[in-house]
């Protein structure tokens, strides 16, 4: 993997503006402050779309609230929300329709805390080869975050589903500009419900940052972040899969084993994307970078959909043989898990580094990228290349 | 404050009314600086497109082929609903194309 090359670039009004290029076509991207952020890799300002940096990654397993990654789907983004009057409608097939304020959802309900990984359907989209359109994500569009908050199913019993229902469809407070744009709602089938989803009022212990989707988010642990309904408005029970465009439309991969095709391949079937595919990473350096000589230590992350890392496996010869690594702190199976290794890196050489993490489900990383129209589920085994000083 | 810079920093200020439990929480978003470059088609563009999305879209793809390009000009057609003209469709695509094509 290829990390963003940080430079400046003197704009025509002699304004001095932040820069990076990601590595591939069309990568340049400004480095802008929004608010409650940090400066982030800007991928599209309107709506925003915000990149972490990959750096950050290495500074802790939680994800900083500041430097959390961003991505609205429509320009019609609530830019003041007031928590103590924003309410929450659960209504369709329940018994008891309710309306809860944020404080209902902490007094009414146990709260509960899981730290989870919260990636992009799109992450690593612009790594894909060949290219797709989409948005055009390098590998920083997730996050991992200590969310807290009232269970769905607590909240969902207590309105009382019908036997009817069969999907929970989920709306925010984003709306579209036009009105003949389908507005973003998303769909959880109820069989795929569970205790690990919350109604989160908290991320790292802070209010969510509006970007994020201040006062409450849906937490969906494991599956893509699509799902995770921002500044969440209404919860409305369904008798039907829902069929609106986000759902029957966008957001699909195919249902072909491994979800890949080929390029030119036409005529598959598809499916709703859903649970997050394994993953590692290096976190301590950068493919191209000059390393000193000597035993160097690498670390790096990994996760899963949430069944938990069973090992990580390291190589300093692009692959030909591995070695374990060793496993760090575990903040539970949803989340980001450190791992590091080491090796001798010999003076004058140059060596090519890689990382590969299996799951306790047995899934694994491979050497061949996924391949899909939309540009999702990329979880190939990442190299770095490194030379010695 | 005539640093663009600095400028966009307090543009980019996050206002917090702090109440018992919860708060308002009132931001204001930097400007979208990214413009359709000048060509034949960009008032087309701008016309039809700017009004839900910046044009950072566009110059953020990789570089795309006619038949993408016009892939993506009907979904925002037909499936988001934006009012393009039938007859405009292939001149917004020839401008996408001069803006971020390929053979």
């Amino acid at each position: 993997m290829t990390l963003p090359r940080l430079d400046f670039l003197i704009g025509a009004a002699s304004a001095a503006t932040a820069t990076v290029t990601l590595p591939f076509a069309n990568g340049v991207r400004p480095l802008v402050a929004y608010p409650q952020k940090r400066s982030l890799i800007v991928l599209t300002p309107r709506p925003p779309q915000l990149e972490t940096p990959f750096g950050i990654f290495d500074e802790g397993l939680l994800t900083p609230n500041d430097a959390f990654f961003v991505r609205w789907h429509l320009a019609g983004i609530p830019t003041s929300v007031d928590g103590a009057t924003h309410r929450i409608k659960i209504h369709g097939s329940v018994s008891r329709p309710l309306s809860l304020s944020i404080e209902d959802l902490r007094s009414q309900f146990e709260r509960v805390e899981i730290v989870a990984v919260n990636e992009c359907s799109g992450n690593s989209r612009g790594l894909f080869s060949p290219r797709v359109p989409g948005g055009q994500w390098d590998n920083g569009a997730m996050g991992n975050a200590r969310w807290a908050g009232a269970r769905l199913l607590d909240v969902l019993g207590k309105a009382g589903l019908k036997s009817s229902a069969v999907q929970i469809r989920f709306r925010g407070l984003e709306q579209p500009l036009l009105d003949a744009t389908p507005p973003f709602v998303k769909a959880l089938s109820i069989a795929d419900l569970d205790a690990n989803m919350l109604i989160a009022y908290e991320m790292n212990g802070e209010p969510l940052p509006l970007l994020n989707g201040y006062p409450v988010r849906l937490v969906v642990p494991g599956w893509y972040a699509t799902y995770w309904m921002k500044m969440l408005g209404e919860i409305e029970a369904i008798d039907t899969i829902d069929d609106n465009y986000w759902m029957k439309t966008a957001y699909r991969i195919p249902d072909t084993p491994g979800n890949t095709v080929t390029p030119t391949q036409t005529g598959f079937s598809t499916i709703p994307i859903n649970k997050l595919t394994v993953r590692s990473f290096i976190t301590n350096l950068t493919s191209g970078q000059t390393i000193a000589p000597g035993t160097q230590t690498i670390r790096g992350i990994a996760f899963d959909s949430g069944t938990g890392i069973a090992q990580v496996e390291f190589s300093s010869d692009g692959g030909s043989t591995w070695r374990k690594a060793s496993l760090g702190e575990n903040l539970g199976n949803f989340s980001f898990r450190g791992w590091e290794s080491s090796f001798t890196a010999r003076s004058g050489t140059s060596y090519v580094l890689a990382c590969r993490a299996t799951s306790n489900d047995g899934k694994t990383q491979t050497t061949t990228p996924v391949w899909n129209p939309g540009g999702y589920l990329r979880n190939v085994i990442e190299t770095y290349q490194v030379g010695v000083s | 404050m005539s640093n663009p810079v600095l400028r966009t920093a307090a543009l980019a200020s996050a206002l917090i009314i702090l109440g018992a439990a919860s708060s308002t929480v009132t931001v204001t978003l930097p400007p979208d600086n990214v413009q359709f470059k000048p060509g034949p088609g960009a008032d087309l563009v701008t016309a039809n497109c700017a009004t839900c999305h910046s044009a950072a879209y566009i110059y953020t793809q990789p570089p795309l082929n006619s038949k993408q390009w016009t892939a993506e000009v009907l979904k925002m057609q037909k499936a988001y609903g934006a009012p393009i003209a039938q007859s405009d469709v292939s001149a917004i695509v020839d401008y996408l194309l001069t803006q971020n094509g390929r053979p």
